[in-house]
């Protein structure tokens, strides 16, 4: 069919564009993908944005990275550089272009391992291994600590530096375990057992190595060396890597440390410099009860002291003494009252009564005789018979009536 | 109340046992006022007991051991 010349436009450009945009946004497929190729005119202007180019033989296709993205990139671009680039394809209406934005540029080969990884991440989540209630709590003040890690690489003496500095009442227990290649994911899964498995166990496992690509820390992505952390009974920190390297250990540890040190240092909370502040505190608060206890003892003998005078028996003397003085003063002054004449009256008659007394009339001779055998006291003559008892002033004799007189 | 066997000797205990020794003589002390005689005797001892830990603090030096089979040995560093 021909074309008619003069039929109208179906488009305006900005209609046909937006038309081509919508149907390249709205397909998933073009959405979150990775693509490989090679870095061509790649340029950085002031806006701290990266533009490049991604080609292969058969083509070409233009890219962009925002500069939130770029300035976290460790790569260095370079023209010619194979790479992997991960994003989604959209429209740029303005220069009627389709383009890549590009959120992650990893060198080639590792976009697929990403993509592994993710996978990995999801299988193993699907298993619980991340969960965060399986966490455990690391133990403040560990005794004894077991790592993992290569014997000759820097982690290990980053490690040990670490815990020298910090906590150097410590024991340490390394099990060497290669931590890259294929000899790797066997021989940490074995030191995480053989840790668990020691007689005297670590507090904490520290499980770390050095930084490297994705495929050098590929083993601590393995699935038995992630279980093999998981099921660890002892806590295990992990430190694999740099800051913004994550491995699968990292997410099934129960502590992830963004470096060898970090994990070193979240191992030892309380240092030695801590232990002594609390030992010099204690000492310090010894030292100020103490001598709280001798101010309140000081104080309380004081106290009672005086409560002991107050209630001696010199004390009670003394008071009792004080009390005859007033009674006596007063008896003295009553004596000048009309009481005074009473009491020379009573004593008139005391005299007279004393007078009549028993006691006062044996005085003057007089005696008691009683009758030995009933206790009858004899007043009359006929009474007396037999032996008698005669009390005087002074006891009692017994006697014996011969005979009678008349 | 009945004491339990003559306390080791401070020089003889390790550093947990020590400190922990140490913070129970000032729950003690905080507590019931004691008699002056006891309190002397407790403070004493809680003297030599933090001694015994800032030496034993002064004094550690990180313990390396490598399991080697089922052997823990010294560990050569470089």
């Amino acid at each position: 069919m021909q074309p008619s010349l003069f039929a109208a436009a179906q488009w305006t450009v900005t209609t046909l564009t937006k038309y081509v945009r919508d149907a390249l946004e709205s397909d998933v497929r073009l959405q979150d993908i990775w693509v490989e190729g090679e870095i061509s005119n790649s340029s950085r202007p002031a806006s701290g944005h990266l533009y490049f180019t991604l080609k292969d033989a058969g083509a070409a296709l233009k890219c962009v990275m925002w500069r939130s993205s770029a300035a976290r990139l460790e790569l260095t671009l370079q023209d010619g550089m194979a790479v992997a680039a991960h994003g989604r394809i959209g429209v740029y209406e303005a220069g009627g272009q389709y383009q890549l934005y590009v959120d992650r540029l990893v060198p080639a080969g590792e976009g697929a391992l990403y993509q592994e990884f993710l996978r990995l991440k999801a299988e193993l989540a699907a298993e619980g291994l991340f969960d965060p209630e399986r966490k455990r709590q690391i133990p403040a003040s560990p005794r004894r600590i077991g790592v993992v890690t290569s014997p000759s690489g820097a982690a290990l003496r980053d490690v040990l530096n670490t815990l020298r500095r910090r906590t150097p009442m410590l024991e340490v227990v390394l099990v060497p375990s290669a931590v890259q290649g294929e000899d790797a994911p066997a021989q940490l899964v074995q030191a995480l057992s053989q840790l668990n498995g020691l007689p005297q166990r670590p507090d904490i496992i520290l499980l770390v190595r050095g930084g490297g690509s994705i495929e050098d820390l590929w083993a601590f992505n393995d699935r038995q060396v992630v279980r093999a952390v998981a099921a660890s009974e002892v806590p295990v920190i992990s430190g694999v890597g740099h800051e913004t390297d994550f491995t699968l250990s990292d997410f099934a540890a129960d502590l992830r440390a963004p470096t060898p040190t970090a994990a070193a240092e979240l191992a030892t909370q309380t240092t030695g410099a801590d232990l002594l502040e609390k030992t010099k505190s204690a000492a310090l608060q010894l030292g100020n009860l103490l001598l709280e206890l001798v101010r309140l003892r000081r104080e309380e003998l004081t106290s009672s002291a005086s409560e002991l005078r107050y209630y001696s028996p010199a004390r009670r003397i003394q008071s009792d003494r004080q009390r005859l003085d007033e009674f006596g003063r007063r008896v003295q002054s009553a004596q000048s009252h009309r009481l005074a004449l009473q009491f020379s009256e009573l004593e008139g008659w005391r005299k007279r009564l004393l007078t009549l007394s028993p006691l006062e009339v044996l005085g003057r001779g007089y005696a008691v005789v009683t009758r030995r055998s009933d206790g009858v006291v004899i007043r009359k003559v006929q009474q007396a018979r037999g032996g008698i008892s005669v009390r005087v002033s002074d006891g009692e004799f017994d006697a014996e009536i011969p005979s009678r007189r008349a | 109340m009945v004491k339990a066997t003559t306390p080791k000797s401070v020089e003889e205990l390790p550093y947990e046992a020590a400190f922990s020794e140490l913070q129970d003589i000032v729950a003690t002390l905080e507590g019931e006022p004691a008699s002056l005689e006891q309190a002397m005797a407790l403070f004493e001892r809680g003297q030599a007991l933090a001694m015994r830990c800032t030496k034993l603090l002064d004094q550690a030096e990180l313990k390396v051991k490598r399991l080697s089979g089922t052997e823990l040995v010294d560990l050569e560093e470089d």
